[in-house]
């Protein structure tokens, strides 16, 4: 155990490291699905939305010089998908679950056209904040490079679970999410409230993307995102609609993620992709755990489609 | 009710709505169900034109080469209907179960289940009549993915879980599945930059048409699609299906098996599904490997969604959709585009015709007058 190496240390440290940096987007898309769903309708189109945010982000990164720019660009365009899935959620009888897919293959579709130029090219990235000083091992210094926007995430996480609670803006959304009849009666258009609360949600999403192509991996390309947006969806029904249980969920499933590549850093190469897919097994797993046809999840807002 | 499809549209151009008002009573909702989908594509197609444009492309040299592209050459024909043939199968995985109301998304973990078992069938099975060998395939590439879409099904059914979620989680999955085994247990050696099982053999590989390029996977969807039709809308099973559709509670009060209904459709929606998967790797890749991820299942929900989950009407919409993807290296190469336009021009046909579900029963000179 000589100068830096650490043998089988790198493991676990790889996996902090690595549930750190790659729960952030994660973090982001599931606390904005966590928002919409609990007005009462479901975006599965948060994974163009990612993407989408991924491309803004580095392409206004790469124009303006400034990431932060990027990373507002990113908000504002996922903004635009939510509205875009939330106008097109008002029309009657218009289900929600085929608009999010329809918007999935929309917004990667729009990412990859208007993304081609810029797989080239070299956009300034967001700078992270160095926890590791005071070590010495490069894989510690390495796993503890933290970047702001997970810090922003998870503060957003327990400002987001008192909101809900205490708020006149969370309680609108719950009432909305729980009986759209209550909200009406009590003079609230729901439309109104879910509308904004998608656009919250697609910001969020878009900010989510933005990490992607601004730190890490930090570079633009179509194999960039893997599926996360639909994992940070699952990961809302794992946490059961509850932002702090999703920032764990987060951290969990981004370990789990990271598991893979530093178990085939230290040799073990087989079920890399089963880890990869560790997330939808748990989140099917506790879907079938707690689900019964007598009742449906518990902490789901009762008028959200995939529930009833 | 959509067997006199085409001439009914083209006798609602002609006829005058006041002339014959019991004309329109009698197939106001037929000539809805084409009217409003073609617009909508129409709407489709029209923005994608601007999009185009605002790019400096002539929206008019897209409209050209797409169709020239799809549906102009006897080549882009061939190469067209090659790509419906998955589409007509994973667009009834989407439309069997939206019979009994239930929205399954699943239909590429299906295809890829479908695929894997069709080709561990095949590598099974070394040294037999290519024959046995090919129908040893189809029913387990039909097993592969009916018990998959299936698990979805009766987990909706025992135990409550939504099948929407359930069957997009088994997606991602069966990728895992695939890609786990294809560079694990069954990889080929020899496969060394692309991981990727052994090859089925040249022998075993499902031929073309004669004289065309069009391989037998295009029957196989014919086929199936009809089938469809015929058991959802001419059988009492399919009759017990849409009942079960409409009114889950009137269903059970009138005693039919909901458990079997959801059950059997939701089999033979993954069959579909699985089949399809066969077919791409028997007829077109030979092995399997990721490339078979390559979105049919995704397309096949939009496919579904733009033929009103109809079996029969999905032919000439996997047709469409086939000669829209058939048409995007034509794109590329004349235009400039980039490859990801066929995806632009699905996302914007796909957000219209889910929009367009707003105008059903809304079009006020086809109600007639009564």
């Amino acid at each position: 155990m000589a100068d830096g190496s650490i043998g089988l240390w790198t493991v676990p440290l790889a996996v902090l490291g690595g549930a750190i940096r790659v729960s952030t987007p994660f973090l982001f898309v599931s606390l904005g699905e966590c928002i919409t769903e609990r007005s009462g309708r479901i975006n599965l189109g948060l994974e163009g939305t990612l993407v989408m945010g991924a491309m803004s982000a580095y392409g206004i990164s790469y124009l303006s010089g400034s990431p932060w720019l990027g990373v507002l660009a990113a908000g504002i365009t996922g903004a635009l998908l939510g509205a875009l899935h939330a106008g097109i959620c008002s029309l009657p009888r218009v289900n929600d679950v085929a608009v999010g897919i329809a918007l999935m293959l929309f917004g990667t579709g729009l990412a990859f056209y208007l993304g081609k130029p810029l797989i080239e090219p070299t956009a300034p990235r967001l700078p992270a904040i160095d926890f590791g000083w005071w070590s010495d091992i490069p894989q510690v210094r390495a796993a503890l490079r933290v970047n702001v926007l997970f810090l922003i995430g998870a503060a957003l996480a327990p400002i987001l679970y008192w909101a809900f609670r205490t708020t006149r803006w969370g309680l609108l959304i719950r009432t909305a999410g729980e009986s759209s009849d209550a909200a009406r009666a009590m003079g609230h258009s729901v439309l109104l409230i879910r509308l904004r609360a998608t656009m919250v949600g697609g910001f969020l999403a878009g900010i989510g993307g933005s990490f992607l192509s601004l730190f890490y991996p930090g570079s633009w390309n179509e194999g960039l995102s893997s599926g996360q947006g639909i994992t940070a969806v699952a990961l809302v029904i794992f946490a059961r609609w509850d932002p702090l249980l999703c920032l764990w969920a987060s951290l969990a499933f981004g370990g789990a993620a990271a598991l893979g590549p530093a178990l085939q850093s230290v040799g073990v190469t087989s079920g890399y992709h089963l880890f990869n897919a560790a997330p939808y097994i748990l989140t099917l797993a506790i879907m079938i755990i707690t689900c019964s046809p007598k009742r449906t999840l518990t902490g789901a807002p009762a008028e959200l489609s995939i529930t009833r | 009710m959509t067997s006199e499809t085409a001439d009914s549209a083209e006798a609602a151009g002609t006829i005058a709505p006041a002339a014959d008002p019991g004309f329109l009573q009698r197939h106001g909702t037929t000539i809805e169900y084409i009217l409003i989908p073609g617009a909508a594509l129409a709407g489709a197609l029209m923005v994608f034109g601007i999009f185009v444009a605002m790019f400096g492309k002539s929206p008019l040299d897209l409209y050209f080469y797409m169709y020239y592209g799809a549906f102009g050459t006897w080549f882009s024909w061939q190469n067209t209907l090659t790509r419906a043939a998955p589409l007509i199968l994973t667009a009834l995985c989407t439309a069997l179960p939206a019979q009994l109301g239930m929205v399954i998304i699943g239909g590429e973990g299906a295809l890829l289940i479908g695929a894997l078992s069709a080709t561990s069938a095949a590598l099974l099975l070394p040294g037999m009549p290519p024959l046995v060998v090919q129908i040893a395939m189809v029913i387990a590439g039909v097993f592969g993915g009916g018990l998959w879409i299936m698990l979805s099904g009766a987990l909706r059914q025992f135990r409550g879980v939504n099948e929407t979620i359930s069957s997009l989680l088994l997606v991602y999955i069966a990728l895992a599945i695939l890609n786990h085994l294809v560079e694990g247990m069954m990889r080929d050696p020899a496969s060394l930059n692309k991981p990727s099982t052994r090859e089925i053999g040249a022998a075993n590989m499902i031929s073309s048409i004669p004289g065309t390029d069009v391989h037998w996977g295009l029957v196989f969807g014919l086929i199936a699609a009809i089938a469809a039709y015929i058991l959802i809308y001419h059988t009492v099973f399919g009759f017990a299906a849409r009942v079960t559709g409409g009114n889950i509670r009137a269903a059970k009060i009138v005693g039919l098996g909901v458990s079997k209904l959801i059950l059997t459709i939701c089999f033979l929606a993954g069959g579909a599904a699985g089949l399809a998967g066969m077919v791409e790797v028997a007829a077109v890749q030979g092995r399997t490997n990721a490339n078979l991820a390559a979105g049919y299942g995704f397309t096949g929900i939009l496919v579904a969604f733009l033929a009103r989950q109809n079996p029969l009407a999905i032919i000439p919409v996997a047709i469409l959709l086939g000669g829209i993807s058939a048409s995007g290296g034509l794109l590329q190469r004349r235009l400039g585009l980039p490859d990801a336009s066929v995806l632009v021009l699905q996302g914007i046909i796909f957000v219209f015709v889910l929009a367009s579900d707003a105008l059903y029963g809304r079009i006020g000179f086809l109600k007639g007058k009564s």
